[in-house]
């Protein structure tokens, strides 16, 4: 029961944290302002085209395919599969299960090779190739090592050593919709335990790390912005100001 | 020739392995205060910088959303490593663009996010101090601003934004860069970089309309601050005498003068570069462009051209309308403003110009594509028009054109190596190892295709090529202006206006 209450605490820290520091972020970067057309051309010349090109980058991460094709491999495949297990998790949380994620629950277990497979890729260039070495700091490891323990224990309940997966979803349901008075028990698994544990941890850095990168890709100027500056006249309110101010 | 080592062009270029700190003696003269102060900077370090830094370093990010989005989104995944042409010309890791934008990341977190504040250690941040404003003195300073980072990065992350911005706290905290600041305020006294005041303007483009009538025999006209003018042709000062951009500023008006399109310089706004841009300052850059949007107003032109110059039409093309526009008291057919090429284009695709391209049949040319055009701006009216335009003016002049090596053109193209405010003597070394990958690819071309020139459409490209390509074998008259070569095929008449 001392686990069952103390891990429903965690997940609900780990939880407003995620989403209050992320909604934090995301406002951040949609008030400040960005005074310049700085898109990098050739840039779409419509709202359409531009969406389209960070379709591109989303989905196929086309600037980094165009850069290095070995981190290209491995970080799509990581992303690609960590899309794939995370879709497949929605079965945890949801009753009755939707049928496509009936549907991708196959695509969601190898997708579990798929990320830890990009993720050991992502390191060994990061401790072999000299100039990424030099760029890396201890948080760029454990990151790494934070999200290879999150896949390999998440491979090891689905292949090795199965936990009470009932009894699972039947706590993160209770969780979910606040039934404190009916708490289901959390199976004590160790691998179960520690997997949770690095997931929290993953939900608690999230705001707060690289993986800003997340909402930030999307508010990136230098591709998000539409090329038409000679038709239309773009102006900051700290920069009209500026003007009104009687700027010479 | 050098007191560096000058680097071996390779047949295949190769990322080199990291040296760190074979750069860190890098640095710029620092600004005197009668350069700072025009400015509205402070003279020298002021007492408590280390705060000021930190301040303005925030004030920035509020500003500034490409700058706050930057810092927080770099997952260090390596990709921008090879890609900058200062890293591959010296080896120096803090060349890397990931690891100069962390000389700023590294503060900026220290005290604008929770990771740094509590466990600075982990996530690589640091405290201010001298060491990192002499970092940032020094590897800011190695940074052309070329954005060619930013191609390759999964979230278009733009050094030079942060370049930008370094300088421009550095501005604030009183250490201020000699050659951009010196030259700014040149632009506010006198009107143009080079301090060419307008009676000696004036003397240099009558001198101009002599050459051109003893070589021709017909009266091509350079006029300056000729009211009612239809055009507007707003240029760097460099081609008022420097070679080879007069011979380019020949070409322009010989494209006037045979379209028959009256224009003018303007002796009030005799420069089209805005150093205002490379020192990240919106103020100073708006001030320098606001000498634009005056000319034409007093003028009572119809239209603006610049001249070719690639951070300036980078300016003028993304910054104009937000910093000096709207311009709505010019002709709405035509935007504004236009480059050269795009006015010369236009003619040949109508067939209003007579060209000869056997004229150039003495060269086998190439083009380089200047970073602030290929990567911060367009021509014409769709995307690339910036990679195709100057090429089909080149290709309607010359009979023997070829392209370098196509990772290392369009939007790939490398930066020559002295753009972003590095066009200065004391920093040689630093631009000789920094045009290494555009010699490598120049050299391709030569010994394959026989390539003899390589034209290009910014006066910073052609000033640094000249000085920078005799160090790798070349010879300096190798380099031509675009309008060079379009004014060596023009078959000129009479037109008298």
């Amino acid at each position: 029961m001392f686990l069952t209450v103390l891990y429903a605490f965690i997940f609900y820290a780990a939880f407003i944290i995620l989403v209050a520091g992320l909604a934090f972020k995301i406002r951040q970067y949609w008030t400040t302002p960005a005074p310049l057309k700085i898109p990098t051309t050739p840039a779409p010349t419509t709202t359409t085209g531009v969406v389209f090109r960070m379709g591109r980058e989303l989905v196929f991460f086309e600037s980094l395919f165009r850069s290095s094709k070995w981190t290209w491999i491995f970080g799509w495949m990581f992303h690609i599969g960590l899309f794939l297990v995370l879709a497949r998790h929605l079965r945890y949380f949801i009753e009755p299960v939707w049928w496509w994620v009936e549907l991708i629950q196959p695509f969601g277990k190898y997708g579990a090779f798929a990320m830890l497979a990009g993720l050991a890729g992502l390191w060994a260039r990061r401790l072999l190739v000299d100039r990424v070495r030099y760029i890396s700091a201890p948080s760029d490891h454990l990151m790494l090592a934070l999200l290879i323990g999150i896949g390999a224990t998440g491979a090891l309940m689905t292949y090795v050593t199965h936990t009470d997966i009932i009894a699972l979803k039947a706590f993160l349901l209770s969780l979910m919709y606040f039934d404190w008075l009916n708490m289901q028990p959390l199976p004590g698994d160790p691998i179960l335990v520690l997997h949770l544990t690095l997931v929290a941890a993953l939900m608690i850095i999230f705001p707060f790390s690289k993986l800003l990168h997340a909402p930030g890709v999307f508010f990136s100027p230098s591709r998000n912005q539409v090329d038409n500056p000679r038709e239309r006249r773009h102006l900051a309110p700290w920069a009209a100001k500026l003007e009104s101010g009687g700027q010479q | 020739m050098a007191d560096f080592e000058i680097p071996e062009p390779k047949e295949i270029p190769v990322i080199p392995r990291v040296q760190p700190g074979v750069m860190s003696h890098s640095a710029p003269f620092v600004a005197k205060p009668n350069f700072q102060e025009p400015l509205g900077f402070p003279g020298e370090l002021v007492d408590n910088w280390e705060d000021v830094a930190v301040k303005k370093l925030g004030e920035l990010t509020g500003k500034y959303r490409s700058l706050q989005v930057y810092l927080d989104s770099c997952v260090k995944c390596g990709a921008c490593t090879d890609k900058c042409h200062y890293y591959l010309g010296t080896s120096d890791p803090k060349n890397m663009p990931v690891a100069r934008q962390d000389l700023l990341r590294q503060v900026y977190r220290r005290y604008y996010t929770l990771a740094g504040q509590y466990f600075p250690k982990l996530v690589g941040a640091v405290d201010m101090s001298k060491e990192v404003l002499d970092d940032w003195y020094s590897y800011y300073h190695q940074c052309s601003q070329c954005r060619r980072c930013s191609v390759f990065c999964p979230y278009g992350i733009d050094t030079a934004e942060i370049s930008m911005a370094a300088r421009e706290i550095m501005d604030a905290v009183g250490q201020g860069q000699k050659y951009c600041n010196e030259i700014i305020g040149k632009v506010y006294k006198i009107g143009n970089n080079l301090g060419l005041p307008e009676p000696a303007l004036v003397d240099t483009l009558e001198g101009l309309e002599e050459e051109v009538e003893e070589d021709t025999g017909v009266k091509v006209r350079y006029p300056v601050d000729e009211k009612g003018a239809e055009v507007l042709l707003v240029t760097p000062s460099a081609d008022f005498f420097a070679e080879p951009h007069v011979d380019g500023l020949i070409g322009y008006g010989k494209v006037f003068h045979q379209a028959g399109i009256s224009w003018t310089l303007s002796s009030h706004a005799s420069e089209a570069a805005n150093f205002g841009m490379f020192i990240g300052s919106y103020e100073n850059m708006q001030r320098v462009s606001m000498r634009v949007r005056e000319a034409a107003l007093e003028l009572g032109v119809k239209r603006i051209v610049f001249g070719e110059c690639g951070h300036a039409w980078r300016v003028a093309y993304s910054f104009l309308n937000t910093l000096a526009g709207p311009f709505d008291f010019l002709d709405p057919k035509y935007p504004v403003p236009q480059h050269i090429c795009e006015v010369t284009h236009d003619l040949i695709k109508r067939g209003a110009l007579k060209l000869d391209p056997s004229a150039n049949d003495d060269m086998v040319l190439t083009y380089h594509d200047s970073c602030n055009v290929a990567r911060a701006s367009r021509m014409g009216d769709s995307p690339g028009g910036q990679f195709f335009i100057p090429r089909e003016i080149i290709k309607a002049v010359c009979n023997n054109f070829v392209d370098m090596p196509p990772d290392t053109i369009h939007d790939a193209t490398y930066c020559c190596g002295g753009g972003g405010g590095l066009l200065t003597d004391d920093l040689m070394e630093l631009r000789v190892k920094g045009a290494l990958p555009r010699m490598e690819a120049l050299k391709q071309v030569v010994d394959n295709d026989g390539v003899t020139h390589m034209a290009a459409i910014c006066a910073i490209c052609k000033s640094q090529f000249t000085k920078v390509i005799p160090y790798y074998g070349f010879g300096m008259d190798m380099i031509v202006s675009v309008h060079q070569l379009v004014s060596n095929a023009i078959v000129l008449a009479n037109n008298e206006q």
